[in-house]
């Protein structure tokens, strides 16, 4: 325990960018599958990262690079946070911080693509945000502390009791990962062009190839986020975020786009409602 | 070769712009997203922002309407970058040629690197004419 607390957050700073990246290319290599493509290869993310990293830097203002900095910056922080069993109240909200400097960055830039994007990923904030922030008060009335590390000792797994919780972090994922039915906000799909590239739009270069490392790391902590409903023992855990990742590229190929009413209807009515059904049983000696 | 010129090759994003052409050249370059050729094995995407592409692919002559357009779009891509001018229009004007609207091939406008004729052009000529251009970018770098 005492040598991992120390390890565990090291090992997810330097191994979060490779294996977010390597799941990424498995992604897409699997993606072309399904379309009956041969597809890139399994390195392909990290040709681009390093191609966009050489490439000449075209900067809108200073602000953007602040932001975009600050993006990088925050999202590893929350991934480091998370697996040095901190508080996953403040995970979320270190994780939120840097969603919102996204949609700032994009806000600095005049824009209309970048506006718009924007604004579409405020919506899907709006969107996960509440699952996220719930799911970690349902964690709390289960176990009675908001401590990732606590988690890791209590003993028993949280799927059987946060059943409805998991579907719901299931939605989130989709979103947060910006798959089909709703990457409405920054057109991860390189086929899907109608705000031409969204929220990322105005970044370029190296600045768009620290968006592209987030997105590995941001990967990373969604799927370690899954894995804590089933962190004793941790392995069945991985697992299961393993079988949710596929599932998404799954859900990601045989779905069309929704607009944002129907993000926000689906992730509140059917995701917020089910965390908070899956609340009452645990919340007794609460209220 | 470094690692970033090596990695140029692998990754080269494409954007696709029509400067007037009659659509045929343009419907042969989705066919190379097709599940047929799918150029993405080739770590290729269609990416629709001139400020995420590598390579400019040209359909259509250049005319007094569209040179700013085309020049806006090229001057908007960070550096290095690479022009394709692809079908006969694109490359001399084609049968637009002397139209008093029509300036010539897109090289009256912006330099251009590779020139692939054809009308219209095979989804086959057009990866090959990109692979092509490929290795100028690679030494563009350095």
């Amino acid at each position: 325990m005492s040598v991992w607390t120390v390890l565990a957050p090291i090992l997810a700073l330097i191994l979060g960018a490779p294996v977010g990246g390597l799941l990424k290319g498995i992604d897409r290599k699997i993606s072309a599958r399904m379309q009956g493509r041969v597809g890139p290869p399994i390195l392909q993310p990290f040709y681009d990262f390093f191609k966009l990293w050489g490439k000449e830097t075209i900067v809108a203002n200073k602000a953007q690079l602040i932001f975009v900095w600050l993006y990088f910056l925050l999202v590893v922080a929350a991934l480091v946070l998370l697996f040095m069993g901190q508080d996953l109240l403040m995970t979320l909200f270190v994780l939120g911080f840097g969603g919102v400097c996204l949609v700032a960055g994009a806000f600095s830039v005049r824009s209309p693509y970048s506006q718009f994007g924007g604004y579409r990923e405020l919506l899907q904030i709006l969107s996960y945000e509440p699952i996220l922030l719930l799911t970690a008060v349902a964690i709390y009335l289960r176990i009675g502390t908001f401590q990732v590390s606590s988690i890791l000792t209590s003993g028993q797994p949280l799927l059987p009791y946060l059943p409805l919780a998991f579907i719901a972090v299931l939605i989130a994922l989709t979103i947060k990962m910006r798959k089909s039915p709703f990457d409405i906000a920054a057109s991860e799909h390189a086929a899907h062009q109608e705000l031409v590239r969204g929220v990322y739009t105005e970044y370029s270069g190296r600045y768009y190839a620290l968006i592209e490392i987030t997105y590995w790391y941001e990967l990373v902590f969604v799927l370690a986020f899954v894995a804590l409903f089933w962190a004793v023992p941790l392995w069945i855990g991985v697992l299961i975020a393993l079988a949710c990742y596929l599932l998404e590229l799954f859900v990601d190929n045989i779905s069309a786009r929704l607009t944002w009413r129907w993000m926000l209807r689906i992730s509140w009515i059917g995701g917020v409602v089910l965390v908070l059904v899956n609340m009452i049983p645990w919340a007794g000696g609460w209220w | 070769m470094g690692l970033i010129s090596a990695s140029r090759v692998k990754s080269p994003w494409i954007l696709h712009y029509d400067c007037g052409g009659c659509n045929g050249c343009d419907i042969e370059i989705l066919a190379c997203l097709t599940p047929l050729y799918d150029i993405e094995r080739f770590g290729m995407l269609n990416m629709g922002n001139p400020k995420h592409a590598d390579v400019l692919l040209v359909t259509g002559p250049a005319n007094y309407r569209n040179r700013r357009v085309l020049k806006n779009l090229y001057e908007q891509m960070p550096a290095p970058k690479l022009v394709i001018a692809i079908g006969t229009c694109a490359c001399t004007g084609g049968v637009f040629h002397n139209c008093p609207n029509i300036l010539g091939g897109i090289d009256k406008v912006i330099p251009v690197d590779v020139y692939i004729p054809g009308c219209a052009v095979r989804p086959e000529a057009i990866i090959d004419g990109v692979v092509l251009g490929l290795g100028k970018l690679a030494a563009l770098g350095k």
